[in-house]
């Protein structure tokens, strides 16, 4: 259970990215957050791992006040989020298998690591995990010899290896061609339910994010405007969630009728 | 329509656009170098002496003397060693030194001492380096070794640390997400991303150092370098184009090496 509260974010002095949101996601549930760009989406996800800090308000994950860990509290509060990226951020010049024990780092000493030696559970649980997503003959391949799918895949592998409580995917799909971006789609949406994982989703892709959660958030400007199945987002939400940002983006002088998704 | 008729002139935007400030740079340049040119006491006697006295040398060196053979091996090996371990010295003391100044992944007061220790490294020429060496440590190889190390770090540590400034901040993001020590981070997310450029400075490094440990030797330090300064000093003209012969031929075979194995690494 994910619970955020008043959360505000502001860069220096600036005008602040989130703006007194709250979100409460109850375990097992895929959400979608969806949103024009610059509408705080990214921020969002990295103010819950603290890769981006709060600047207040309030983030519960199980009953853990995650805004307020420091040094090895907090090291030891990532270990549960897993995090999956647009760019997959894999170590490119590392082995699949090096890159999905890295999801156990923050578990096993230095040396361990260093040294290779991962605990046999840890490798055994690694091959479980890369048979479930199809990627286990890669184990010794060097992740930048993979696809794009192959290596997203990868990247959620890394994300499991961590036990997480939560899975925050920042446009896990953005960087993918269609057929690779509905797999990994469906992929998300059954280790959720496999798993009982609450998993975030930033997503671009709309329609993507009609079929595959079962529940909806539209950002704007900091704020959630949107938050309601599939079937709520009509196109008057679509409108309130979209409008504006496409026009001021193109430098155009009028409002599209309709908003553009891919 | 009535556009294309007139052509329209474009040149390249000068490199200083105020023109004022182009001429009176341009020159002063020349001015200076007319200047210095004339005033630099050129004595054009002693440059004919000079000639003569090279004929003579070079003369001398024909044809090169490989007799003592010995003494041109021990300190070919001399410097060989000289060079393998201070390369070793320097690169293993500069990977730490490298991660303390990149700015990207140090905090302010550590990138401080990093950057430093590289400016300290770097301000002086290593044959200045060696005569404190040597006076320090007295004449031999170990001033050489010494000497080097320094100056591979100066080098090599400050290659690295722009290298890792340079490294996609992505994968480290990924690692620091996943809750990893610091340790393991450097590890995991920078070591493989500046591997190849590590590697490929060492073997550049040894290159250097070869080619260095023979100039320091000629103020003391060890190595081929004192060799061929003796053979100066006793007026073994042949015997020093030996010498010479050698160390190029070494500097050849060790450029053609590093470079094919620099070109390997991907």
């Amino acid at each position: 259970m994910l619970k955020i509260s008043n959360l505000v974010k502001r860069y220096g002095n600036g005008e602040p990215v989130l703006r007194d949101l709250n979100l409460e996601v109850p375990d097992e549930s895929v959400v979608s957050i969806i949103g024009a760009s610059g509408a705080g989406k990214s921020t969002l996800l990295r103010c819950i791992n603290r890769l981006v800090e709060p600047t207040s308000g309030s983030i519960e994950l199980n009953g853990v006040e995650l805004t307020g860990l420091r040094h090895n509290d907090l090291r030891h509060a990532r270990r549960h989020i897993g995090m999956i990226f647009q760019g997959f951020n894999l170590v490119d010049r590392l082995t699949v298998m090096e890159n999905v024990q890295c999801g156990r780092l923050g578990y096993i000493p230095y040396w361990r690591a260093a040294l290779r030696r991962y605990p046999a559970e840890d490798i055994d649980r690694a091959f479980h995990l890369m048979e479930r997503v199809g990627i286990a003959h890669y184990a010794d391949k060097r992740a930048d010899e993979l696809s794009g799918g192959e290596r997203q895949r990868v990247g959620v592998v890394r994300a499991l290896m961590q036990e997480p409580e939560i899975l925050l995917a920042d446009e896990p799909t953005a960087s993918l061609d269609p057929v690779s971006s509905r797999q990994i789609m469906e992929l998300l949406q059954n280790l959720a339910a496999e798993f009982k994982l609450p998993v975030l989703i930033n997503i671009h892709n709309v329609n993507e994010a009609k079929e595959f959660t079962q529940r909806i958030v539209g950002m704007r400007f900091g704020r959630l405007i949107f938050d309601g199945t599939p079937a709520d987002l009509d196109e008057q939400a679509m409108g309130e969630v979209y409008s504006g940002t496409q026009s001021e983006e193109q430098g155009e002088g009028k409002t599209p009728s309709q908003p553009v998704v891919s | 329509m009535s556009d294309s008729a007139v052509h329209r002139a474009w040149r390249k935007p000068p490199f200083i656009r105020n023109p004022i400030v182009r001429w009176v740079m341009l020159v002063a340049c020349v001015g200076y170098a007319v200047w210095a040119l004339y005033t630099l006491p050129f004595d054009w006697d002693r440059v004919a002496q000079g000639m003569e006295r090279a004929a003579r040398i070079f003369s001398g060196a024909f044809p090169p003397n490989f007799s003592r053979s010995e003494l041109l091996i021990d300190g070919f090996l001399e410097s060989l060693k000289i060079a393998i371990v201070s390369t070793l010295l320097g690169v293993l003391l500069s990977v730490p030194i490298a991660f303390m100044a990149a700015r990207n992944i140090a905090a302010k007061p550590v990138y401080l001492l990093g950057r430093g220790l590289i400016i300290f490294a770097r301000s002086f020429h290593p044959v200045i380096v060696a005569i404190l060496f040597v006076k320090a440590v007295g004449f031999g190889p170990v001033a050489g070794i010494l000497t080097l190390t320094l100056y591979s770090i100066g080098f090599v540590a400050k290659m690295l640390a722009e290298r890792i400034e340079e490294i996609d901040m992505g994968q480290l993001e990924a690692l620091r997400s996943t809750g990893t020590g610091h340790l393991a981070m450097l590890q995991y997310a920078v070591l493989p991303q500046i591997m190849p450029r590590q590697i490929g400075l060492a073997m550049y490094q040894l290159d250097s150092n070869l080619r260095a440990s023979a100039v320091v030797g000629i103020v003391g330090a060890g190595g081929i370098g004192s060799t061929l300064m003796n053979a100066f000093g006793r007026y073994d003209y042949d015997f020093a184009l030996a010498i010479t012969i050698v160390i190029i031929a070494a500097i050849l075979v060790s450029e053609a090496v590093s470079g094919r194995i620099r070109r390997n690494i991907w």
